[in-house]
């Protein structure tokens, strides 16, 4: 097909918005990174020097940057598996045979999914209220005693981990089902020939089978997890004792509250950097059980 | 033994359902509670009579109006815009050769690995040079276009035959006359797919308006309601109102093409 002109015309506005507002923001916010921008510099830009490295050395050397690492590996961590796990069991029980209103139950666990986030947090924080929450009140009925969730610096975390599986799970959960979905019929009718029983099908037919689904999902809320932000925004501010500070948060604040542009352009790189090593070692793991 | 399976599996369901659902039917009612209402143990599930003073307040006192607008706004402006040339740039990777074509997709889709806050200090100081900062404009840049969309569109794009473009070209059509008249209403079903997608992202996001709106009048919802929910802590009501006027518009949607919705998800998980 000839047409040169009309490939032109077809890529260029994507490749131009793409190019100009986000190739060269990268390669700036790069080069940002050496610099000691700051709020004099916003002004003028001739003010801002470059420093070299200092602004990564500061940052490894900076407690509040390893408190925020710290906290977004926590929520990456438990959240991330918590999530999984939940999406996971939530498909197999949907997609059981025994089950039917498959529609319903699919779509009022999806529902949280498209709900805005600043919202529900709003919302969390209520059901978190230490005297009237709704999940306090839940607990005294079991005879549990509640905790003041997110004015406690060892409950902020888990409840915000906790506010970020209720949201999530009904996502993974739909590509899990699709993936169970795409498991042929026949297998399992094979296996049950063979006498094989359902709890014997489950461990050698679908959890192989979904291993690649698993690990996509993995990747994706990996990537997502890491960019925690809005839930400690609106609901702690990164408090109580900085225990729900985050990466990104730390970042927001450096650079739009205190306009340390510099030192906060260090901080996207390094959230980049274990995006990219995140993403690495499961693809590998990956390459490794396909091998 | 199959029977006490089923109501095992029927009572997990159930429950998990009631508890998924449970903070968001508890807004709702929480929203037309009288003031003060929430705050009582044990916490009331229904309200005891309903008022819908706290969203008279939002639209009369506390500008909600305007915010709506322009969440409104920017969601549909982002969605027409990036629906136009994410179809064009998927069109002509999954349709054109030309030398460098396959190389430069795979390096769009790997800079999706780049996290969008990487960008967010010098797009903010070029928004800024450019004085779109506290605009429309500013918001609406960085949506313009998207690798994803890109790349929903060219999956679904390979599958047009084409022969069917061959055909259209004897018949003397040109590239956008067959992009307009062929390609486009094709491509419907993954064109409704990314305009839920892309409506329903910009509507939720949160960061980057924060960044870029600095005056009040220029607020979309979520940054809005933010705000408001850090000065009125206690108004536990009048919060719920406007986290139901926030949420509202996008679960409407989604119940309204939520078959659409699902199945762009699951596509795109299958495909990696």
């Amino acid at each position: 097909m000839a047409g040169r002109r009309a490939v032109i015309l077809f890529l260029g506005p994507a490749l131009l918005a793409i190019g100009i507002f986000f190739v060269v923001p990268v390669l700036a916010a790069f080069v940002l990174s050496f610099t000691d921008f700051d709020i004099y510099a916003l002004g003028n830009f001739d003010f801002a020097r470059f420093v070299g490295l200092k602004n990564y050395a500061q940052l490894l050397a900076d407690p509040l940057f390893w408190k925020a690492f710290r906290n977004t590996l926590e929520f990456l961590l438990i959240g991330g598996p918590l999530s999984i796990g939940v999406s996971l069991g939530a498909a197999l029980m949907i997609q059981s045979k025994l089950v039917r209103w498959k529609g319903f139950f699919r779509t009022a666990y999806f529902s949280p999914v498209v709900t805005t986030l600043v919202a529900v947090a709003v919302v969390w924080r209520f059901v978190y209220h230490p005297r009237f929450g709704i999940l306090n009140y839940l607990l005294s009925l079991v005879g549990i005693r509640g905790v003041d969730w997110l004015g406690d610096q060892h409950w902020a975390m888990p409840a915000i981990i906790l506010m970020a599986v209720w949201k999530n799970f009904g996502y993974n959960m739909v590509i899990f089902i699709a993936g169970i979905q795409n498991i042929p019929e026949e297998l399992y009718e094979a296996a049950s020939i063979d006498g094989a029983g359902r709890f014997a099908q489950f461990r050698s037919i679908t959890i192989p089978l979904l291993a690649p689904t698993t690990v996509y999902i993995s990747i994706l809320t990996m990537i997502g997890y890491f960019q925690l932000f809005a839930e400690p925004y609106v609901m702690t501010q990164g408090g109580p004792l900085n225990s729900t500070l985050s990466v990104v948060l730390l970042m927001y604040q450096q650079g739009f509250r205190w306009w340390n542009m510099g030192y906060s352009a260090a901080l996207a790189f390094v959230l980049f950097a274990f995006i990219l090593i995140g993403s690495l070692i499961q693809s590998r793991i990956q390459k490794r059980w396909e091998a | 033994m199959k029977k006490t399976g089923t109501v095992i599996m029927y009572s997990v369901l159930l429950v998990a359902a009631f508890l998924t659902l449970a903070p968001l039917v508890w807004m709702v009612s929480a929203s037309v509670m009288p003031t003060g209402d929430a705050s009582a143990f044990p916490p009331p599930f229904l309200p005891s009579r309903i008022t819908f003073a706290h969203y008279e307040r939002l639209f009369t006192s506390l500008n909600l109006a305007r915010y709506l607008f322009n969440s409104a706004f920017l969601a549909i402006s982002v969605t027409a815009i990036s629906l136009i040339v994410n179809s064009m740039a998927g069109y002509a990777f999954a349709k054109y050769r030309f030398r460098g074509r396959d190389p430069l997709f795979k390096l769009l889709i790997a800079s999706m690995i780049i996290p969008s806050q990487v960008t967010m200090l010098p797009l903010f100081l070029m928004l800024n040079k450019m004085g779109f900062i506290n605009s429309y404009i500013g918001v609406i840049i960085p949506g313009m276009a998207s690798v994803f969309g890109i790349f929903l569109i060219r999956q679904f794009a390979l599958s047009i035959p084409d022969s069917l473009i061959e055909a259209a070209r004897i018949d003397g059509a040109g590239d956008f006359r067959i992009y307009r008249s062929l390609i486009l209403p094709l491509c419907r079903p993954v064109l409704l797919t990314l305009a839920i997608f892309t409506f329903m992202g910009t509507w939720n996001d949160f960061l980057w308006p924060l960044i870029v709106m600095t005056d009040d009048s220029m607020y979309t919802l979520p940054v809005a309601l933010a705000n408001l929910s850090l000065e009125h802590v206690q108004d536990t009501e009048l919060m719920m109102a406007g986290s139901v006027i926030t949420v509202a518009p996008v679960l409407i949607l989604f119940a309204a093409v939520q078959r659409h919705y699902i199945s762009g998800i699951m596509a795109g998980g299958l495909k990696e």
